[in-house]
Order: C-alpha cells, then sequence, then structure tokens
C-alpha cells in the first residue's frame, strides 16, 4: 500500500465507526458510482469516504477550466485515467470573447505528464489547442486512447497528424466543429498500417479532401469501428464502398450526399445502407435531395438520432423520410423543412424527446421562411414526450407556447430563439412574458431557459417564482430593469451558469447576487449597464471570486464592459491578457 | 448597443426621412435600448390608453427597418463553423443553377443533368433518349414530336408547365426548372397542338 494512504488511515480511523469498512473494500464500492454528482456526494459523507473516494476516481469531469488548479487536482485525484475540460465562457461561440483569451490546454498537459501517464481520454470544450500541445499529447502519453475536442480553436490538421502518428493505442478520434486550420487531410495517412484498435472517427468538419484509399484501408483493418463520421469530400459512391467495409456502424456521418450515380451505384449504395442494421444515429447528408434520400430508407428502422441540420431538406423530402424513423428520439433539422415539415415531425415521431430547428439563413430578412409558431404546435401536438427543444424562427406567439407546454410539460431543455432582437407576439403584439411564464409554470422539471422577444422584467419574475430547478439561464436584448435579474438571483436555488447580453440590468442587479455567486459556476454579462466601480465593489465583497472585466469592443460609449464571474479555489488566473483586467 | 457606429451602415441604412436628411436615430433607429426601455416603462404601467401609445410604438419601430442581424455581433447565437458552413450554400446553388432535376412517368427513379452541357434542343432530347431509353422521333418545327407517344415538358420559372422547343435556347436553359417527359394520353394531347 501506498505510504501516504496508510499515513492517512489512522486518521479516518479515528473519526469513522471501528467497525467501518477496510479502506479497500469502500474504494471498490465507490469506484461503482458513475457520475460526478454521486462522486461528489459521497466524498462529503467523511473523510474516510472523501480518502475513498477521491483514490478510486478515475475519471474527472471540470466545468470551468479557471475553477481550479491541474495543481490542485493532481492532488486530490491522484489516479485519473480520463478528463473533460471546459474553458471559454459559451458567448465566445458567437464571437463575443475576443482572441487569446485563455483555456490553454498545455499548462494541463504539462502537469499531467508528470501525475498521468497512463492517461487516457481527455475531452475538451473551447479550449484553446495548438498543434504543439497535441504532439505533445501524443508523444507524452503511451496509454492515451480517446480525443474529443469541441469548438476548440488553435490547431491545424498538422496536430491532428501527430495524434495518429504516434498514439497507438487510438480508440477514438473526434473532432467537431472547432475553428482550426485545415491546411491538408493528410492527416489520415499518418495512421500506421498495423493500426487497428480505432473504434470512433468523427473527422465531419474538416473541409480537406483526404486519401480515399488510406480511408478505405483504415475502415478495413479496424474491425472495432463504431462510429465513423466522413467529412463532404467522400463521394456516394465511395460512402458505398465504406458501408460495405463496416456494416456493424452504430453512428454513420455521411459525406456529401449529391452525385450523378448511375442505377448500378444507386442501387449499390441502397444494399449497403440495407446492410447497416444497427444503425441508431446519422448525420451529415449535406446537399442531400429527394433524389438518393430513398436509399437511406431502409437503414432508419433503428434510428434513434437523425441529424439534418448541414441538409437543407424540403417539407416533403422530411416527410418521406420521417416515415421510415418511427423510433426517433432525437432530431436536427434545418428551418428550410418549414411547418410543413414540423408537422410530419409530429405524425411520425411520437417517441420524440429532443428536437432542434436550426435557421438556414439567419441573416436574411427579405425572404420569408423558416417555421412559425406553427410548426411547433404542430410538434408539441405529436410527441407529448418531448423534453429538449431548440427552436430558431422569425414569429412566436404567447399562446402558441402556453398550448405547447400544456402538451408538452416535461421539459428539460427550452431554448426558443427569435430571431429579431425585442420582438413581440408577433399577433397580439404583446411581450413575450406570458410565453415564458407558461413554460415555467408548466414544467417543474426545466433545468435550462434560453429566452428571446420583447420581455419585461414581468419575464424574470415568473422565472425566479417558478422556476425552482433552473440551472442556466441565457438572457438578450430582454428586461426593462435591475429587478429583472434580482428576480432571478433570488429566487433560482439550483441556478448555476447565467449569461446575459444586451440587458438593462446594472450594478444593483450585480451586487444582488452578492451571497448567490460562489454557489455557481459562472455569470457572464456584457453590454449591460454595469460599470467598472460595480464590478469592482463585487471583487472586494466576494474575494473567492475571480472578477475578470474586459472592456466591449462592440460598444460605442467606451463603458460598456464584458464581464465574467466564476468561483475558483485556484485563485486569479495567472494567463490572463492585458485586455482582461482581474479585479 | 447602438448600430449606428460604423459610417458603412449608415449610407445603406432605410429611413423614412428625404435621402440626405439627418437622421432622427430614437424613432427610426431599430430597437435600440434607449427607446426601447421607453416603451417598455410604457408597458409597466397598466393604464390602457398608455398600452395603446405603446403599442404604436412598437408598431412604429417594427415598420421601420430593423438592422441586418450581421449588424449584430454574435446573433442569432449560432457557432462560427455553421454560419461558415450554411453560407456559402447560396454560392453553391447558384453555381450548380443548370443542374434540373429530370422525371418521366413510369420511370421509378429521377435523374439530373446540366443544361449547361447542351447547346441545342436536338442534343438536350437525343441524351434525354439516351438516358431513359425511348425514343421521340423527330422535332421539326411545325410537327412537334410527331409519331412519338412521349412529350417532353418543362416547368418554368413561373411554375408553368411548358412544352420543351417552343423558346430560343438560351431562353429556355435560363428559365427551366425541371424536365419532365410525359407519355400516353397527356402527351398526345400536347402533340396535337
Amino acid at each position: 500500500m501506498d505510504p501516504k494512504r496508510a499515513r492517512e488511515s489512522p486518521e479516518s480511523a479515528v473519526l469513522s465507526r471501528p467497525s467501518a469498512f477496510p479502506d479497500e473494500v469502500l474504494e471498490r464500492i465507490l469506484s461503482l458510482l458513475d457520475t460526478h454528482k454521486d462522486r461528489s456526494s459521497a466524498s462529503l459523507v467523511s473523510k474516510a469516504w472523501y480518502h475513498a473516494e477521491r483514490w478510486s476516481r478515475a475519471r474527472v469531469f471540470i466545468g470551468n477550466c479557471y475553477s481550479v488548479s491541474a495543481e490542485i487536482l493532481v492532488r486530490r485525484f491522484p489516479n485519473i485515467r480520463s478528463v473533460t475540460l471546459k474553458g471559454k465562457p459559451r458567448f465566445s461561440d458567437f464571437n463575443l470573447v475576443p482572441q487569446n483569451w485563455g483555456a490553454d490546454i498545455h499548462s494541463w498537459l504539462l502537469v499531467f505528464a508528470e501525475h498521468y501517464p497512463s492517461l487516457e481520454e481527455l475531452r475538451l470544450k473551447r479550449m484553446t489547442v495548438t498543434d504543439q500541445s497535441l504532439e505533445f499529447l501524443a508523444l507524452k502519453f503511451p496509454n492515451f486512447k480517446s480525443l474529443s475536442l469541441l469548438s476548440c480553436d488553435g490547431f491545424s490538421t498538422d496536430g491532428l497528424s501527430a495524434i495518429a502518428t504516434h498514439c497507438r493505442n487510438l480508440t477514438e478520434l473526434d473532432i467537431q466543429e472547432n475553428g482550426i486550420d485545415d491546411i491538408s487531410g493528410n492527416w489520415l495517412n499518418c495512421f500506421p498500417d498495423n493500426f487497428t484498435s480505432l473504434e470512433v472517427l468523427n473527422f465531419a468538419s474538416l473541409n480537406s479532401e483526404v486519401n480515399f484509399d488510406s480511408l478505405e484501408r483504415l475502415v478495413t483493418r479496424c474491425n472495432l469501428l463504431r462510429i465513423l463520421k466522413v467529412n463532404k469530400t467522400i463521394t456516394l459512391d465511395q460512402l458505398q464502398r465504406l458501408l460495405v467495409r463496416a456494416p456493424w456502424l452504430t453512428e454513420l456521418g455521411t459525406g456529401s450526399f449529391i452525385q450523378e450515380l448511375t442505377p448500378r451505384q444507386y442501387a449499390d449504395l441502397e444494399t449497403s445502407f440495407k446492410g447497416c442494421r444497427n444503425l441508431q444515429t446519422l448525420s451529415g447528408l449535406s446537399e442531400a435531395t429527394a433524389l438518393y434520400l430513398p436509399a437511406l430508407y431502409p437503414a432508419c428502422a433503428n434510428l434513434t438520432f437523425l441529424n439534418l441540420s448541414y441538409a437543407a431538406l424540403q417539407s416533403e423530402e422530411l416527410a418521406r423520410l420521417l416515415a421510415y424513423c418511427a423510433h426517433l428520439r432525437r432530431l436536427w433539422v434545418l428551418d428550410t423543412v418549414e411547418d410543413k415539415g414540423l408537422e410530419a415531425v409530429g405524425q411520425n415521431c411520437p417517441l420524440l424527446e429532443e428536437l432542434r430547428v436550426f435557421p438556414s439563413d439567419p441573416f436574411d430578412e427579405e425572404i420569408v421562411h423558416g417555421v412559425t409558431e406553427l410548426g411547433f404546435l404542430a410538434v408539441s401536438y405529436g410527441c407529448r414526450k418531448l423534453r429538449y427543444v431548440l427552436y430558431f424562427c422569425r414569429q412566436m406567439t404567447n399562446a402558441a407556447v402556453a398550448t405547447i407546454v400544456r402538451n408538452c410539460p416535461d421539459f428539460t431543455h427550452f431554448r426558443l430563439c427569435i430571431m429579431n432582437p425585442g420582438q413581440p407576439d408577433y399577433l397580439t403584439r404583446e411581450p413575450m412574458d406570458e410565453a415564458f411564464g407558461a413554460v415555467v409554470k408548466n414544467c417543474p422539471k426545466l433545468q435550462r431557459l434560453a429566452v428571446s422577444g420583447l420581455l419585461t422584467d414581468l419575464t424574470f419574475e415568473y422565472i425566479g417564482t417558478f422556476a425552482k430547478n433552473l440551472e442556466t439561464l441565457s438572457v438578450a436584448f430582454a428586461g426593462s430593469s435591475d429587478l429583472g435579474m434580482q428576480c432571478v438571483l433570488e429566487g433560482c436555488p439550483k441556478l448555476r451558469k447565467l449569461e446575459i447580453r444586451d440587458c438593462p440590468f446594472g450594478n444593483k442587479a450585480l451586487l444582488s447576487g452578492l451571497e448567490k455567486y460562489e454557489s455557481m459556476r459562472s455569470l457572464w454579462m456584457s453590454a449591460c449597464k454595469i460599470t467598472m466601480n460595480g464590478c469592482r465593489l463585487l471583487a472586494r465583497k466576494m474575494p473567492r471570486l475571480n472578477v475578470e472585466v474586459m472592456k466591449d469592443e462592440e460598444s460605442n460609449d467606451g463603458q460598456s464592459y464584458k464581464v465574467y464571474v466564476y468561483r475558483s479555489v485556484a485563485g486569479p488566473r495567472r494567463d490572463a491578457p492585458p485586455f482582461v483586467l482581474t479585479l | 448597443m447602438d448600430f449606428q457606429g460604423d459610417a458603412n451602415l449608415k449610407a445603406t441604412e432605410l429611413r423614412l426621412g428625404l435621402p440626405g436628411t439627418l437622421n432622427e436615430p430614437a424613432k427610426q433607429s431599430p430597437p435600440s435600448k434607449s427607446s426601447k426601455r421607453a416603451s417598455l416603462e410604457i408597458y409597466d404601467e397598466s393604464s390602457s390608453k398608455k398600452r395603446e401609445t405603446s403599442s404604436s410604438d412598437v408598431d412604429d419601430r417594427d415598420s421601420t427597418a430593423p438592422p441586418t442581424k450581421a449588424q449584430i455581433v454574435g446573433w442569432p447565437p449560432i457557432r462560427s463553423y455553421r454560419k461558415n458552413t450554411l453560407q456559402p450554400k447560396k454560392h453553391d446553388a447558384d453555381a450548380l443553377g443548370t443542374f434540373i432535376k429530370v422525371s418521366m412517368d413510369g420511370a421509378p427513379y429521377l435523374r439530373k443533368i446540366d443544361l449547361k452541357q447542351y447547346k441545342s434542343y436536338p442534343e438536350l432530347l437525343k441524351a434525354l433518349e439516351i438516358m431513359f431509353n425511348f425514343s421521340i422521333g423527330d422535332c421539326s418545327e411545325r410537327d412537334y414530336y410527331m409519331g412519338s407517344e412521349y412529350a417532353p415538358t418543362y416547368e418554368d420559372k413561373d411554375g408553368d408547365w411548358m412544352l420543351v422547343g417552343d423558346v430560343p435556347w438560351n431562353m429556355f436553359i435560363s428559365s427551366c426548372k425541371r424536365l419532365r417527359i410525359m407519355r400516353g394520353q397527356e402527351a398526345r394531347g400536347l402533340t396535337c397542338l
């Protein structure tokens, strides 16, 4: 037994009852605990449990990379194999955070190399990752298996080459929607000929062409491959050849779905799809048209997740496809399907739990198209189990939302984006307060809410009064006064993340949350009425919070700030760039 | 958020005043914070009279041109990757503008052809004949498609179904949205025109 642990046992023996489990047994039991929440709870029971839990923990999730330091992490958890880290504030996805803000993975990797040499998995979201870091990762961690990068930036396909070349035990390479330098597809050629362990490969969001022969050989020799998502440069007939090699895929992302196929090629494609009996998730389908979609039909029987958010389908095309997808639980579409397409969703997918409707033309105001309140209504009548919705639209009414949440009271995530800021109910011209009031009143399980449209403080009074399980709230162009934000801070006991932009909330509102912010992960406010003095006061009163201020470049009065407030046991961050002022 | 900071915006901004007159920002500009809050304060009063005023404020505001969304940073909230992936689609559509669907009555699936590849009607018809393995007969100026049970038709920009061959070739390829090779009774009706 490790001498460090021997030293700790006498202490725990004193505090716990004499007939307690031996540490090893306790550890074994606690190692069966899966979720981070459960493990956190277990670690609070007693010193014995705290130590047993920390020795047995293999996977750690850090929702804000600045809330803790790598040094503190490795001190508490000596045996970590898997690290999940989230970096920048979510609004960085929408260009509200300047470049070089931070959240660089490298300093973490240096510490991991020393303390977690057996690290197997790294899952990063909104972090900065350089090629140098990727190469370091590939060379220093011989057991490394699984890399997932979502919405990260700072690397190029050269970094992926390093991973492919050196990670002999790689099982997962998942590259999603990153701001990367797509130099070439050569990285795919870097997997050695004797490399066969790949189970998950997702390069759908990379644009450069890969060598198809390399890909085909890779797919052929990796017979554990269950998730394959290729990019747009892969053609239909190439896809067909891949499917023949890997018919047992559970998740498939197709390449481009447009090509002139001969009847023979089409028949082969259809046959290959018929052979995919295990398909649960389907995505890609860029430029898919009615012409070849029918080839997919045989593969849809077991589909639970269909991601059409990069396929500009029309309503009839979607309707015909959905007729084959009765078991669908999650559906992502573009608003090109229009209300009529969503009616088909309501008619064909009774098991649907999640719907996301993305805008195909978010900046075009000339043409009236997309989805309206009618489409959402139609879905709510047919899909009573709906619990997660993300809906981009150009018009909405209070009455429609009230009906929708009456039909579907199980919402846990309700994200409605009326794309014109501050737009009222288009029929009554009233604010959309009652809509969101209905949501919080009818959906007691609501965890995440994003509001939009013309909203007064009343919306936030409703939220503070009824949304007792709310954890995440996103607000833009809404509210009338400080009271709005105050209601939320005072009324939502489980609030963890609050992000606000372009609202008339000022220092009074900011300071009303003094007691609250330490129980939250973070607060973001930009283009509001906060002043430097308000931020300074907050920082002074709450020394355990990091209060970071950036000048708002987009504002004209020179007095608008972007404020990011978060709790941390690591103190103010040491890597803040010059434009971030830590108070 | 003040949308009028950028000089270029002013030049393209839609306004109610005469060109050249200086603006009345509070009224005409799109949801600028000050005007929005003003009307919202009116909303907080429960008096119905004020409500009418406020709703007409809202109407006025909506009747003027709101800022294009490209002017508001980070709105609507979609990731850059998605924005960059979907936007180019418009240009692609233009570039592919001459690919059209071709259907033939009775055939199990459709085909697509690039009209740009053909320089005249006879060329196009010949290609169709090969593609669908049928015969359309001779196409002469007066006796369209005599002796054939097929008639090639196309949908034009207005959504009307027209017989192929009436208009000059260039006009045809710029207005043709899709082709349908009709067959049987319907076709004979056309060929007897």
